[in-house]
């Protein structure tokens, strides 16, 4: 078998555009693909105009002024914003193309706010204005600057339940309070009842001013309890839900790690299909596997050939590719025998995948085409998220997923670049069934090659 | 020597001469479809025997069977000695194009498991006039080279019979007769060589004996002269004329 393996090394040296477009082209891809996955989407670009003048974007609430000119900072989070002096410079960004987009927040925006907040009624309304024609990217600045509004709007509710809490106890409490620059002193109701209730003992039983007075607490005591009450539920609203989150089972990967699990098993798939399903078919386009099996190689040991040569060629090809992404992407360096492990078990599957597909191919062009055309859906396949999906698609692809090696090879993967995630041992287990599996009918498809 | 209407041969051996290749009964199908049908012949050291018949009649399939590509369904085939091998050389060169013309040859020699396989390759080189060319990829040689490492490859193992598919197929006249010169040359120092041909006056001229197949059936087998003289009065001085009439008379 050395003596095949060395040729089939020959022959590849002395094909380098073959080399080039089986390795370099899909890692370039994997590359691409990975630093696309890891890397934070940038932020698009939003001409910003903000017509209230200086000094007016405070609104009156309660005993408090909110200063809303404080919260446009929030605004930024999503988007890189060009700030310009007129409504006609932000529409004038957005046509020459410096910006995606133009926000443009009214001079009124402050009186829209007060009315909301004192009335209950109105709708505070920012301009946004769009000029992309690419319905991706429109989406993507939409849904940026919602984000970024959803944040003040949480902001500025805060405030204002924080300042309406706080006016709520001191009608309930009492205290000192700012108004018109001077500080006055509030009774609250509290304090009140006490007094009615001190007023009310020094009084005759039978006084009318009594009677009226006893009413007058028995309100106070309603308000308080159901003041007392709306203090805590309007604190509770103003504070926004907070997630504990607990994973139960499955990945723990960091998702730039998966990112590059992904990138590297794509590359493995690509260069292990090509190769073994390419230096199969080239034993019959080059008439030389009857030759062969004149006794001279068993059907199954020049299939264990191929399958060694592509899975020891990709497993080589994206080690080193892991390595040199671990320089911009945290892997697991301590579980190194395990990226060898998941790699070699990846391309043993891929590789008896690749001469199952070989074998049915006369021709080393088509055994590439077909290889191309295999690798594309049950990378997709698997890729799919689970919720994207109704229920009964989601079992066929998660019975197609589990037919091909993919899906093992890319969980093997990821858990042995990730030192939080679990072992290898079960998507191990499954990858050398597919070895097995394949390799049978890479055998059966042989026979089609004596044949003809 | 014509055939009896079971078409199976009943050569006897001329003289003390053992047969160094015997197919008995070969039997192949291929699906519904009967390739071979119980086809028997003995083959002597030396001989030079072309297999000829109309398209489909089953000549490749007949070698691939005594080349142990393919195997019978029914009879056997048998060598003297048991452990004698056979040589075969495909109708297309099967040679990696990116190699050398001596890379080729030192791979199936070590493939063969030859115990001394850089002699084997120089012996190779020499007998097919090659050694100049050693070094150059296969891929850019002209097809009566090619096809000299191709029978070249066969040889290796120096075997008793060497099994050809229509080995001048893909050459010009030139390179054909020097592949001739070479065949003949292989069979005077004792090698059986079988060759299959759909060139009916390459069998007359070069062939001790033809073995006609028609329809997976051993029609003939004789010399070129038996089966003029078999079908006799207008075909007679041309084989090509009576191996056409030998066919018709018998339906193919």
């Amino acid at each position: 078998m050395r003596w095949l393996l060395l040729k089939d090394l020959q022959i590849l040296r002395r094909s380098p555009l073959m080399v080039g477009l089986l390795i370099v082209y899909p890692i370039a891809i994997a590359l691409m693909i990975g630093f696309a996955l890891s890397s934070p989407p940038g932020k698009p670009k939003v001409a910003f105009y903000d017509a209230v003048p200086p000094g007016k974007g405070k609104i009156n609430f309660g005993s408090q002024q909110i200063n809303i000119a404080s919260y446009a900072k929030d605004l930024f989070h999503s988007i890189q914003p060009i700030r310009v002096s007129s409504r006609a410079a932000a529409i004038a960004k957005v046509q020459n193309g410096d910006a995606l987009a133009a926000l443009i927040v009214p001079a009124d925006i402050p009186e829209q706010i007060q009315g909301l907040v004192q009335t209950g009624v109105g709708n505070p309304t920012v301009q946004l204005i769009l000029n992309s024609k690419d319905p991706i990217e429109r989406q993507f600045v939409d849904q940026a600057i919602a984000s970024d509004l959803n944040k003040v709007e949480q902001a500025v509710s805060k405030q204002v339940l924080h300042v309406a809490v706080s006016d709520l106890q001191q009608v309930l409490n009492g205290g000192s309070i700012q108004f018109l620059g001077q500080s006055f002193q509030l009774l609250g109701l509290r304090d009140s009842r006490t007094i009615l209730q001190g007023s009310i003992a020094s009084l005759p039983k039978r006084s009318s001013i009594a009677v009226a007075l006893r009413q007058v607490v028995g309100f106070a005591n309603l308000a308080i309890e159901g003041l007392g009450f709306a203090s805590p539920v309007l604190g509770s609203i103003g504070t926004p839900l907070t997630v504990d989150e607990t994973q139960l089972a499955g990945q723990t990967t960091p998702a730039d790690t998966y990112a590059v699990a992904i990138a590297v098993i794509v590359s493995l798939m690509f260069v292990t299909l090509l190769l073994a399903a390419g230096m199969l078919a080239l034993e019959r386009s080059e008439h030389t596997y009857p030759r062969l099996i004149r006794g001279l190689v068993s059907p199954s040991r020049l299939l264990s050939e191929k399958v060694m040569l592509a899975a020891g060629c990709a497993a080589a090809v994206t080690l080193v590719m892991a390595a040199f992404v671990s320089a911009f992407v945290h892997l697991d360096w301590s579980r190194f025998e395990l990226w060898v492990l998941a790699l070699a078990f990846g391309g043993l599957a891929f590789g008896a995948l690749g001469v199952a597909i070989g074998g049915l191919a006369r021709e080393v062009s088509a055994a590439s085409l077909m290889a191309f055309l295999v690798s594309l859906p049950i990378a997709f396949v698997a890729l799919v998220p689970a919720s994207a999906v109704s229920g009964g698609l989601k079992t066929v692809l998660d019975v197609v997923a589990f037919a091909f090696p993919f899906k093992p090879a890319l969980e093997a993967a990821s858990n042995a670049f990730s030192g939080s995630s679990p072992g290898i041992g079960w998507p191990l287990v499954h990858l050398l069934a597919l070895t097995l599996v394949f390799a049978g009918l890479a055998r059966l498809a042989l026979n089609r090659f004596a044949r003809a | 020597m014509p055939l009896t209407s079971t078409g199976v041969s009943t050569i006897a051996q001329t003289g003390a001469q053992a047969a160094t290749l015997t197919a008995s009964s070969v039997t192949k199908r291929f699906g519904a479809r009967t390739a071979l049908k119980g086809v028997s012949f003995e083959l002597r050291a030396g001989e030079l025997i072309a297999v000829i018949g109309p398209n489909g009649a089953g000549k490749t399939t007949l070698l691939s069977i005594l080349a142990g590509i393919l195997a019978p369904d029914g009879g056997e085939v048998t060598s003297n000695p048991a452990d004698g091998r056979i040589g075969w050389v495909p109708q297309q060169p099967a040679l990696y194009s990116k190699l050398s013309v001596a890379e080729n040859l030192r791979l199936f020699a070590r493939l063969e498991r030859i115990a001394d396989p850089e002699q084997s390759v120089g012996r190779m080189l020499a007998q097919t006039g090659l050694q100049e060319r050693a070094d150059d990829e296969v891929g850019r040689l002209s097809g009566g080279n090619q096809q000299r490492v191709n029978i070249a490859i066969g040889l290796l193992c120096d075997p008793v019979a060497l099994l050809l598919d229509e080995p001048s197929s893909s050459l010009d006249p030139r390179q054909r007769e020097r592949l001739w010169e070479f065949i003949g040359a292989l069979a005077g120092r004792g090698t059986t060589v079988v060759y299959s041909t759909h060139n009916v006056a390459e069998a007359e001229r070069y062939a001790d004996r033809v073995l006609v197949l028609g329809d997976g059936e051993l029609l003939f087998s004789g010399t070129p002269l038996e089966l003029e003289q078999t079908v006799g009065g207008a075909a007679a001085g041309d084989f090509e004329a009576a191996f056409v009439g030998f066919l018709r008379d018998r339906g193919h």
